[in-house]
């Protein structure tokens, strides 16, 4: 059974042992290194395909193949004040994109709860395991699509 | 939206606009209070000048489901640096949900010179107006508060179940999902333990956001306002009104609505609300 890869393992590990305000600032630098997703992956409007269900910051996720069949992993969030997705997509694309898929497959979304802390309990969570459910559904369908080539 | 004066309200002081708020930024008698549900949303950027409180960490009880005494009133109320003659000026995130509730909890200690900043931090910030990081502090001040007064402005299950059937109207702002009892927490929320759904007998429903414009967060004006809770609701100003949803935030937003801005003298936010009524043995509901 193969682990989430240890980059990410070991912000979970930084946020696990972090007190209310380092969480908080540690979001905020990760929410401020956010980039959307390039105009040569995708534009507005951006397809429903890509709509994350549930997030009320109304965030969109890509998955873009690298050569060595990795994947890099691309991001919108639509409502300006939706600083907690952004910084959870920064997360997950600085520790999951290019990382091999089995990995990436097996990262557990209730992460965000390490991440997050209590102060995700109202509102949240399930817009945040969405992002993370998206991004390990595509790294699923890229390892299925190999074991099965069409 | 109109200016604030146009608009009807029964009290209109209760409100200062966004350009108000931008030209009494200097001013010493006045404290801009920022309150959000995300705790992400002030330590990216606020008003300059503006300090924090957070209805988690400075209003409720650390241990029991209450909220701050006294003492604890007025620690908060030194720490940022406030009299019982400031000026405090609330704005927040979701249309001012938490602005309204940390409102209401101050006037659980009867601090008169209150105001919510119409539209919220969305209205300021989609003006495009400053946000900065700097906390600022304020020098600690003595504020001697009076005892918390739960008797005008709060109202417990108990007193709400003796009230059913004497004409009491019942406002239940949650979602219709929670009000029929499909669902016992807010949609996309997580569930937070109620056993059993519905609402209170003879409540009427009326999700309290419909009290605010969405594309700015700015407040309905009078007669937008009239239109749902008296032509559609059949409420009245010289009605008794309870509100209440599921731990008695989104209810205080109502409670602003009606007791300041329609003018109904006589609301209550029962802020036991529906994880109380929900779970106690024995209670009457309606689905």
């Amino acid at each position: 059974m193969a682990q989430p890869p240890k980059a990410f393992q070991q912000v979970i590990d930084d946020f696990a042992f972090a007190d209310r305000q380092e969480r908080i600032e540690m979001l905020i630098e990760y929410a401020d290194r956010f980039e959307e997703v390039p105009e040569r992956i995708a534009t507005r409007p951006f397809p429903e395909e890509h709509h994350v269900q549930k997030c009320e910051s109304d965030a969109y996720v890509w998955a873009e193949d690298l050569p060595d069949g990795t994947l890099k992993f691309h991001f919108a969030v639509e409502n300006p004040q939706g600083l907690s997705a952004k910084a959870w997509a920064v997360i997950l694309d600085e520790t999951l994109s290019g990382q091999p898929l089995e990995e990436v497959a097996a990262v557990p979304c209730d992460s965000v709860f390490t991440v997050f802390g209590k102060e995700v309990s109202m509102g949240k969570g399930m817009g945040l395991m969405g992002i993370a459910d998206m991004v390990t559904a595509f790294a699923r369908q890229r390892l299925a699509a190999r074991k099965s080539p069409a | 939206m109109a200016d604030i004066e146009a608009r009807g309200y029964a009290h209109p002081e209760v409100l200062v606009s966004t350009d108000w708020v931008a030209r009494h930024l200097d001013d010493p008698s006045i404290r801009i209070i920022e309150s959000n549900e995300d705790p992400l949303l002030y330590p990216s950027g606020h008003i300059p000048g503006a300090v924090q409180v957070d209805w988690a960490a400075d209003l409720n009880d650390p241990l029991r489901r209450d909220y701050l005494d006294r003492a604890g009133f007025e620690k908060l109320a030194s720490r940022i640096g406030i009299t019982p003659e400031t000026t405090v000026v609330f704005y927040g995130d979701k249309n001012n949900w938490w602005a309204c509730y940390a409102f209401w909890v101050f006037q659980l200690f009867g601090h008169k010179n209150a105001k919510i900043m119409d539209g919220g931090r969305l209205k300021w910030e989609k003006e495009g107006r400053p946000l900065v990081r700097e906390v600022p502090t304020y020098p600690p001040t003595q504020y001697q508060a009076p005892e918390r007064d739960d008797s005008r402005i709060r109202i417990f299950r108990d007193e709400v179940l003796k009230k059913l059937g004497t004409g009491v109207k019942l406002v239940d702002v949650r979602s219709p999902q929670e009000y029929s009892g499909e669902r016992t927490h807010m949609p996309e929320y997580p569930q937070e333990g109620v056993l059993r759904g519905g609402h209170i007998p003879g409540a009427r429903n009326v999700p309290w956001a419909r009290a605010a414009n969405p594309e700015d967060g700015t407040f309905k004006s009078a007669a937008e306002l009239k239109a749902i809770y008296e032509q559609e609701q059949g409420l009245s100003p010289s009605d008794e009104v309870i509100a209440y949803c599921r731990i008695g935030e989104r209810s205080s937003h109502t409670w602003f609505v009606l007791t300041y801005l329609l003018g109904y003298p006589n609301v209550r936010n029962y802020d036991g609300s529906w994880t109380e009524w929900g779970n106690s043995v024995g209670v009457p509901i309606e689905r």
